[in-house]
């Protein structure tokens, strides 16, 4: 079926330029699609459709003026529920927060606004972005849409599901252990994670603040490129962004990938990767190789380490993050509290979801007194190894690649029993998140109709080269064209 | 031999302020023990003189000018407050 959304944003701006296309016609698209198909993929917990449809009537009079020259003017945006905007309900996928009309926006909600992009709704995902799946959302399950039997990934499943349904243009999601990434894998669309301190986190709603980052959820390595653009630099609104420039990632989508030094961490291969996921690596390396890279074999040798590592860090942070929801200033309070410590505990309770309790248990463990040093402190140093093994890597190499996801998308239902199961997904991208690095998921082949995606992670701040590589592989692969039958 | 036993299980859910049941002290019970069986894999490594890593990039103290801003009007910061009064918002009474 052919969609306006085939097109990529340089192309749709040109169409707005030309006067073949406005932007009501961008935004009815949305809605049209999401008509057709939401019923089937359950992406959205809101949308914005009679404030989305009067923008674009207003912005259809600049077209033609200077006013529409912003590569993203009227581009239709998903928005992950996590990401606090003016006046549109966030919910973070929680009961807890189920009628919260946040007052003020996001720093790239005021980034997208500045650009011009449309807000077509908010984008389901794990509550409070703890899953690999959306199963854990408190409202509802958000489906494959390559197969509705399969989860489309998580945390950001809804981000990546309404792209790859063409509901929306692009979306934004949000990465603390692989969020952007897996789902993007699943649904078979790019997903960057930047570097940490590369967006703002300001009106993120926080998980495990050293690890979370906002990223672009595109149809094309291009389109995420100017996605990235919009939402980068410095904020003084968070500390934790980085001072550093912000240089212009559409420039390095070169498609030259000659002398270029790949890294394949023999971790990234072995036990527990799917058969055809393993090959679809090998032949991405193939593909690059034939262009001019080379690729040796690397180790990173404390990987077995990230999972124990990520978990007791994470649920840490979040344990201490998740404490503002008490029912005093926002959001859910319980009805009938005997007194102020009742009022937090049974609030809490009703509030929040199972796996979101589970890891405020693990994390209020691991930081109590007289475990503190044995479990949270270990882990931190467990990190510092986790991050000096890519240090080392980066010494000789430009990017390290492997796949993604160590599977294609599982059954809903399949991995719900055993939450270490569950946690396992994520193993190959939770170590990018301890060690702050970027990284890409871009589709780099199918394993029963149902998309993979190959990984390329690059050094501190060199989301460059990470585009430069996934761009001259999607340039040669035709993987990225392909759309789900829905 | 369990990691951690039920009566321990309910006094973190009393730090974490979360009302458990018997039914989920028990389950999470078990969960945090094959979790925390897990976690001690870390155990395996020597850690004796590594430095903790809480932040991955280089940056501490991040000053800026103590400059008084304008707040948020009280109007728009009641409006999620589950119950508020005279401009207050309102919770149990916690003196008698």
């Amino acid at each position: 079926m052919v969609s306006l959304f085939d097109h990529k944003v340089s192309e749709l701006h040109q169409l707005l330029h030309k006067k073949e296309i406005t932007v009501s016609d961008l935004v009815s698209e949305s809605y049209k699609r999401i008509g057709e198909v939401e019923d089937k993929v359950q992406a959205f917990l809101t949308l914005d459709e009679e404030r989305a449809r009067e923008a674009a009537k207003k912005m259809d009079e600049k077209i033609g003026t200077d006013e529409a020259k912003g590569l993203l003017f009227g581009m239709p945006i998903g928005v992950k529920d996590n990401i606090v905007t003016k006046g549109l309900r966030t919910t973070s996928a929680s009961k807890i927060l189920e009628n919260f009309d946040p007052i003020y926006d996001a720093t790239v909600a005021s980034k997208l606004h500045n650009a011009e992009t449309i807000t077509i709704g908010k984008l389901n995902m794990d509550e409070f972005a703890m899953g690999s799946s959306n199963e854990n959302s408190g409202f509802k399950a958000t489906r494959n849409p390559w197969n509705l039997d399969r989860v489309p990934g998580g945390s950001s499943g809804g981000s990546a599901a309404s792209v790859a349904a063409g509901e929306v243009l692009f979306s934004l999601g949000s990465d603390t252990g692989g969020s952007i990434r897996q789902p993007a894998s699943y649904c078979g669309v790019v997903g960057l994670k930047p570097t940490y301190g590369r967006v703002s986190r300001f009106g993120l709603i926080a998980f495990a603040s050293s690890l979370d980052q906002i990223g672009p959820i595109t149809r094309t390595v291009e389109d995420n490129a100017y996605l990235l653009q919009a939402i980068s630099g410095v904020d003084p609104m968070d500390s934790t962004s980085a001072n550093v420039d912000v240089p212009s990632y559409a420039e390095a989508l070169t498609g030259d990938v000659k002398g270029l030094k790949i890294a394949v961490p023999k971790e990234y291969l072995g036990e527990g990767v799917n058969e055809e996921v393993r090959q679809s690596v090998l032949d991405a390396l193939k593909v690059l190789e034939k262009m001019g890279a080379t690729w040796e074999e690397v180790s990173l040798p404390h990987s077995k380490y990230a999972l124990a590592t990520y978990y007791l860090l994470s649920s840490s942070e979040a344990s201490a993050n998740l404490a503002r929801f008490d029912g005093v200033r926002y959001g859910y309070r319980t009805p009938n509290p005997e007194n102020l410590i009742d009022l937090y505990k049974k609030t809490r309770a009703e509030g929040f979801g199972d796996e979101v309790k589970r890891r405020i248990m693990l994390g209020t463990f691991a930081l109590s007194s007289g475990y503190y040093d044995a479990y949270y402190k270990k882990a931190q140093k467990a990190r510092t190894l986790i991050k000096q093994d890519f240090e080392n890597v980066f010494e000789k190499y430009d990017v390290i690649i492997g796949p993604t996801a160590p599977t294609p998308a599982f059954k809903i239902g399949e991995n719900m029993s055993d939450p270490l199961t569950m946690y396992a997904n994520d193993i190959l991208t939770i170590p990018v998140n301890l060690a702050g690095v970027p990284g890409i998921s871009v589709p780099c082949g199918f394993s029963n109709g149902l998309p993979l995606g190959l990984q390329i992670i690059g050094k501190h701040f060199d989301e460059n080269t990470v585009y430069r590589v996934a761009h001259a592989f999607e340039q040669a692969t035709d993987y990225h064209k392909q759309k789900p039958g829905l | 031999m369990s990691r951690i036993s039920t009566d321990q299980v309910k006094h973190v859910a009393h730090l974490a302020r979360l009302a458990i049941t018997e039914e989920e002290a028990v389950t999470f019970t078990e969960q945090l023990d094959k979790m925390i069986s897990f976690a001690e894999l870390l155990n395996e490594l020597d850690t004796e003189n590594v430095e903790p890593t809480s932040h991955v990039l280089d940056m501490k103290n991040v000053m800026r000018e103590d400059k008084a801003e304008k707040g948020l009007p009280q109007e728009e910061v009641l409006k999620n407050a589950p119950e508020h009064q005279d401009g207050y918002i309102k919770v149990p009474s916690i003196i008698e």
